[in-house]
């Protein structure tokens, strides 16, 4: 399977990135390269492997951590907003989202 | 409610988002208290600051299990945590931290019953995930932007979704509100809709009888009571329906339900249809759960309602129609309970519960732990008096619909009070002062037949000539005469033995 310009401009709109014919030229190629050595792996036969869902389970068993149901985090609002480029009474101000 | 037309089949599918009851966020220590000023509740991990990371909570996931449980899903040992990917202010990340092709709950299934008839809804999964924030418009418009609130964002959510099995809005909501009272009896979920703690969005399409294939499908969303969720769906029917008939073709798209207009509108159609593009996220390992865990939650459990609704029917002979109503939510279960222990006959409660208390709490909306429900202490006393006989049904029934629409001056006196406990003595001088001892003095009874007799020539006449009914409406009349007051057993008596001399 590989890839047309049309993927790449559907990929680009998903991603909200804008790029130039050129630009969708080069990915084309380089992401037709990157599908050809998934094409490689995909003709090994995996069937009654069980799925491998983290590269680190390869090199030891682990599993995920969890934590006590806690209230942990005090309030840090004025620091968390301090970067913000707009915001008023608390909130995030962000271009108008239409529904 | 209106019935689909005669030649077209309707199949629905429901996703609930459940809030789950945590003190924390399912990936962060922040608190998940409704209500709290803007962004005072969103940790750096809930704004998806660079260098922070999930780490999950123990406590979701154990109710995760317990729903797994009692739906007789089954819990997967091993379950993956994917990010959805997407772009939208409220969701910081640019993704949501959700299950994918690993859920920790597969199958699974709710029982519901619609008009005496039992129905089985198949489960296809239930999954945990982050709840996103919010955005905010009102008092914004004029400076043309949206306001952004993140405290909801990483609020624990368990996403349960159902087969396509429900062929009718009625089925839908009676599968939502059996979702709703389980979620509810187990202590994983609040219930609360108005909070947003119990969404609905509904899968509906429409085929023509007998077809094998299912219809396009609509998405409905934004629907926060079981009562929208029935107008929602089946405003969506009608849409569908119309369209078709008029040689249209119904296109897959989210619909938004508006309760104000009470229609539904498209919202994003299947052109820029999202593509999630779905992955395993590195951030998170597999979540491992094995057989001791499960375990136990298991022993940590609630008796679950159908276990209680067969111990209900083995230990007070009830239907089993009955005890299914009983058992319908934690807070009714419980209310039969302490009724049942106060003394008066679980027959009697049932018939309370069941009929007069169940006729007002729905058209009111509202569930019977409500405050707008008369006090326990009263409805205790109103049962046991109607039990004893010391008044009749007509004047419970009465009474109690007074106290509902608090009509009833002298019960705020006596109640001073509602909630607290009433004196045996005070009621009845309560009884005395509102003359509604019931009437089962046999010369009074007579006295009020033989009136009634005179008074009615013609239905007399009628029943002696063989009409039945008019017999029903001589007994009408004579409860009426007496305001309600009559035994009614003692009156039939007396009326039958009058009328055969």
């Amino acid at each position: 399977m590989s890839l047309i310009s049309d993927d790449i401009h559907r990929l680009a709109k998903l991603a909200r990135i804008d790029i130039t014919p050129a630009e969708t030229a080069r990915m084309l190629k380089e992401l037709n390269n990157i599908f050809s050595m998934v094409e490689t792996l995909q003709a090994v036969d995996t069937a009654g492997l069980e799925p491998l869902c983290h590269p680190i389970a390869i090199v030891q068993k682990m599993q995920l951590r969890l934590r006590a149901d806690v209230v942990t985090e005090v309030e840090h609002r004025e620091a968390n907003m301090v970067n913000a480029p707009q915001q008023e009474n608390g909130l995030f101000l962000v271009p108008k989202v239409l529904e | 409610m209106s019935a689909t037309p005669i030649g077209w089949e309707v199949v629905i599918g429901l996703e609930t988002h459940t809030q789950l009851s945590c003190a924390s966020k399912i990936f962060s220590g922040s608190p998940t208290t409704f209500g709290a000023a803007p962004n005072t509740q969103a940790s750096v991990v809930d704004l998806a600051l660079p260098g922070t990371l999930p780490v999950l909570n123990r406590d979701a996931v154990e109710k995760a299990i317990m729903f797994g449980l009692a739906v007789g899903g089954t819990i997967a040992p091993y379950s993956v945590f994917a990010r959805k990917n997407y772009f939208y202010p409220d969701l910081p990340k640019g993704y949501q931290i959700s299950q994918f092709e690993w859920p920790v709950v597969v199958g699974g299934k709710v029982a519901i019953v619609l008009d005496g008839v039992e129905k089985t809804v198949q489960l296809t999964r239930a999954h945990l995930e982050e709840d996103a924030g919010k955005s905010l418009h009102e008092g914004l418009e004029t400076m043309g932007v949206s306001g952004i609130d993140l405290n909801r964002a990483g609020t624990p959510l368990l996403e349960i979704v159902t087969e396509p099995d429900m062929r009718s809005a009625a089925e839908a909501v009676a599968y939502a509100k059996a979702l709703h009272g389980l979620v509810t009896w187990l202590g994983i979920c609040d219930g609360n809709m108005q909070e947003g703690s119990f969404r609905c969005d509904a899968n509906v399409s429409v085929r023509p009888t007998g077809q094998k294939e299912y219809g396009t499908r609509c998405e409905i969303k934004n629907v926060n009571s079981f009562r929208f969720l029935e107008r929602a769906i089946e405003y969506e029917i009608r849409r569908q329906i119309e369209l078709i008939e008029d040689g249209g073709r119904v296109v897959q798209e989210t619909r938004l339900y508006d309760a104000d207009r009470d229609e539904t509108r498209s919202m994003r159609s299947k052109e820029d249809a999202m593509d999630y593009r779905y992955f395993p996220d590195p951030d998170l390992l597999p979540l491992v759960i094995d057989a001791a865990w499960i375990e136990r939650v298991k022993s940590a459990m609630p008796e679950l309602p159908a276990v209680m609704s067969k111990r209900f029917i083995s230990e007070h002979h009830l239907s089993s129609y009955d005890a299914h109503l009983l058992t319908a939510s934690k807070a009714t279960s419980t209310y039969f309970i302490n009724m049942v222990a106060t003394g008066v006959s679980a027959k009697t409660v049932t018939k309370w519960i069941n009929g007069e208390i169940a006729n007002f709490l729905n058209r009111e909306g509202i569930a019977i732990d409500d405050p707008q429900m008369p006090s326990k202490h009263l409805m205790m006393r109103l049962m046991a008096s109607e039990a004893r006989g010391e008044i009749t049904f007509a004047s419970a029934r009465n009474l109690f619909r007074s106290w509902c629409e608090q009509l009833d001056q002298q019960l705020i006196k006596l109640g001073e009070a509602i909630g607290q406990e009433i004196e045996q003595s005070q009621w009845q001088r309560y009884l005395d002062e509102k003359g509604l001892r019931s009437v089962s003095d046999i010369s009074t009874i007579e006295k009020i037949v033989d009136e009634v007799l005179a008074a009615n020539p013609k239905s007399v006449e009628e029943f002696k000539s063989g009409k039945e009914k008019a017999f029903q409406s001589l007994v009408g009349q004579v409860m009426k005469a007496s305001k309600g007051k009559a035994n009614p057993a003692q009156a039939n008596e007396i009326l039958k033995k009058k009328l055969s001399t």
